[in-house]
């Protein structure tokens, strides 16, 4: 049991179903209140659009699971109101070591560039992250309905039917749509019969978190086969509380109850650590590598999100970073097409442009994990030679593959998206995250992407004032105008006044970029009219 | 850039004959861990994907030079 966490149990309350009779009517039933379900569930609290939390549990995750929060997930969890306190909560990390046999191999800076809000990485246990969200939706006067298990499910045309298990009974749900939200063993993705196609890795890891007062400093530390484990790799990583990750490939053959028995997972620790200092085991698993997704995250009306969507393995960190950003693509589309704003087909662009980010994370994925784990006698050699030649020899660097680190998908072939007519350079194209950087409002230090993102927001470089009038008479409130110049001559607007937001939106003066609400590009012209964003924004609300 | 399978290396004899021996003495595994830090380091000198990629179709195919692969 952790000495240094004490899990919440929150109350189960009997639904109001069960007590006064009837049917519970939303507009969204989430299924699942862990990270993901807990994200969407804020999103669209904060849309106004009425949804019912459920969770077949009554606490916060079991372990640390996932701990490592990516810039792009902090940056949607700063919109969803809780980045301040994860990152408080949490230790920043940028440094990560990798030895070969008894050496170290070489040293990487993930190096995040100067001038941007959030850090490359934070690590925090995720039943920490799910209690500052939990603590978020209650802030919103929302609540969870726990211990409140789905149990069946029938999708009609113009809705979905969701039977409730509860300790006093069943009850059912009518909503209009429903989030499955519940993760890689999901119950909604059984009881839809759905197809859950991918590879299973032939091998186990043990995976353990460890309170010490460690002298390591915050970096990550991943070995290939190293003396005090030979043959196979050992990840350590820190946690928030002088709580340690520690990770053991153990091979197939394995057996999963005997090695989870401290007799044998303290002897490891003790023999990477290498001296006697004390130590407690707080949670100890193992567990195989599954990499798999779901042909279609949209089916009717269930629209999958995170790992009951896609499930990879942990190297690079791309579960919870990715189910995030799911959630971050789904919601504002949801929520447009419950309010009439866009036709449902607007749905179609969260499953291809999800699809594809999913793709992406199961290639590097897979890579990482081939890399770690080879699969042949050849392979084996061209990893050790690919190790041997890291330590002298720069290029060698580029092809070690612990885990390729999370970083958000451009969606290049969104249905969204406006192409360029006019010449840009950089990494600002459409369907790519905008990029933060510093800014300053009456005299503030701030950033921009705080300005962004929630609505459809076109964002004007060193705006002639009577351009930016015409465009305002001409867009009315279909777009938020956020303007940003590199002096203070122009009153209100954001100031640029590092140059950081201009070099990397290759910005000049009269450039314009149309931004989502959530934050990715949708077109973007060196001379914007009326006219163009019309067209632009009708094309990124799916009409 | 395509794949020169024209003749291309100074002096051929020398160079095979310092292959063969810089296995000198190795063990069979040795030799391969060896050839396979040969191939990485010659491949970072190539540099390009598709002449790379047109390598390897060249060295499967038993059959044929690799002007036909390219």
């Amino acid at each position: 049991m952790p000495s240094t966490y004490k899990a919440p149990e929150y109350p189960y309350v009997k639904p109001t179903e069960l007590t006064a009779g009837g049917i519970a009517r939303t507009q969204v039933a989430i299924v699942g209140a862990g990270p993901i379900g807990l994200a969407a569930a804020i999103d669209l609290a904060q849309q106004g659009i009425d949804f019912i939390l459920v969770d077949d549990n009554n606490t916060v995750s079991v372990g640390s699971r996932a701990i490592c929060y990516a810039k792009r997930a902090l940056e949607i969890l700063d919109r969803l109101g809780c980045g301040d306190a994860i990152c408080a909560r949490g230790i920043e990390w940028k440094v990560g070591k990798v030895f070969f046999h008894d050496q170290l191999a070489y040293q990487f800076d993930l190096l995040p560039e100067p001038g941007h809000k959030r850090p490359a990485f934070v690590n925090l246990q995720q039943y920490h992250l799910e209690e500052c969200l939990v603590a978020r939706l209650a802030e919103l006067g929302h609540g969870v309905r726990w211990k409140n298990k789905a149990v069946g499910l029938a999708v009609r045309e113009d809705g979905v039917r969701v039977d409730i298990e509860t300790p006093d009974g069943r009850y059912t749900i009518e909503a209009g749509y429903v989030i499955a939200a519940d993760g890689a063993r999901s119950a909604l993705r059984d009881l839809m019969g759905l197809d859950w196609k991918g590879q299973v890795f032939h091998d186990r890891f043990l995976i353990a978190d460890v309170h010490m007062k460690g002298e390591f400093p915050t970096e990550r530390w991943f070995w290939f086969d190293p003396p005090f484990h030979p043959g196979q790799s050992v990840l350590l990583h820190r946690q928030a509380d002088d709580v340690w990750r520690i990770d053991f490939q153990l091979g197939w053959d394995a057996d999963p109850e005997e090695e989870k028995q401290p007799e044998r997972v303290i002897p490891r620790i003790r023999a990477m650590l290498g001296d006697d200092r004390p130590f407690e085991l707080e949670w100890v698993s193992v567990y195989t590598f599954q990499c798999r997704r779901l042909d279609n995250f949209v089916h009717g009306r269930v629209l999958f999100v995170g790992d009951a969507a896609h499930q990879v393995s942990p190297f690079g960190a791309r579960g919870a970073n990715s189910g995030f950003q799911d959630t971050d693509n789904l919601c504002w589309k949801l929520a447009r097409v419950l309010r009439g704003e866009s036709s449902p087909t607007l749905l179609a662009s969260y499953d291809s442009e999800r699809v594809e980010a999913a793709d992406e994370n199961l290639l590097n994925s897979t890579r990482a994990t081939d890399f770690i784990t080879p699969k042949s006698a050849v392979s084996r050699t061209f990893r050790d030679a690919v190790l041997a030649l890291s330590r002298t020899h720069p290029f060698a660097r580029r092809l070690v593959n612990s885990g390729r680190l999370s970083t958000p998908t451009t969606h290049r072939a969104s249905p969204l998206s406006t192409p360029d007519h006019d010449a840009f350079a950089g990494a600002m194209v459409p369907g790519a995250p905008a990029a933060d950087a510093p800014v300053q409002v009456d005299g503030h230090a701030g950033w921009l992407l705080d300005h962004l993102g929630g609505r459809f927001d076109l964002l004007l470089f060193d705006a002639d004032d009577a351009d930016v009038r015409e465009l305002v008479s001409g867009l009315g409130d279909a777009v938020r105008i956020v303007r940003i110049t590199s002096s203070g001559a122009v009153q209100g607007p954001l100031i640029d006044f590092e140059g950081h937001a201009e070099h990397r939106y290759d910005a000049r003066p009269g450039t314009a970029y149309l931004l989502r609400p959530d934050q990715h590009i949708a077109a973007r012209w060196r001379s914007p009219t009326v006219d163009g964003v019309r067209a632009a924004l009708a094309r990124a609300q799916g009409h | 850039m395509a794949l020169n399978t024209q003749p291309n290396i100074d002096r051929p004899d020398d160079f095979y004959q310092a292959l063969i021996e810089a296995h000198a003495g190795l063990t069979e595994e040795q030799s391969a861990a060896l050839n396979a830090r040969l191939i990485l380091l010659l491949a970072n000198q190539v540099g390009d994907l598709d002449t790379l990629r047109a390598a390897l179709a060249a060295a499967r195919d038993a059959d044929g030079p690799a002007a036909s692969v390219t």
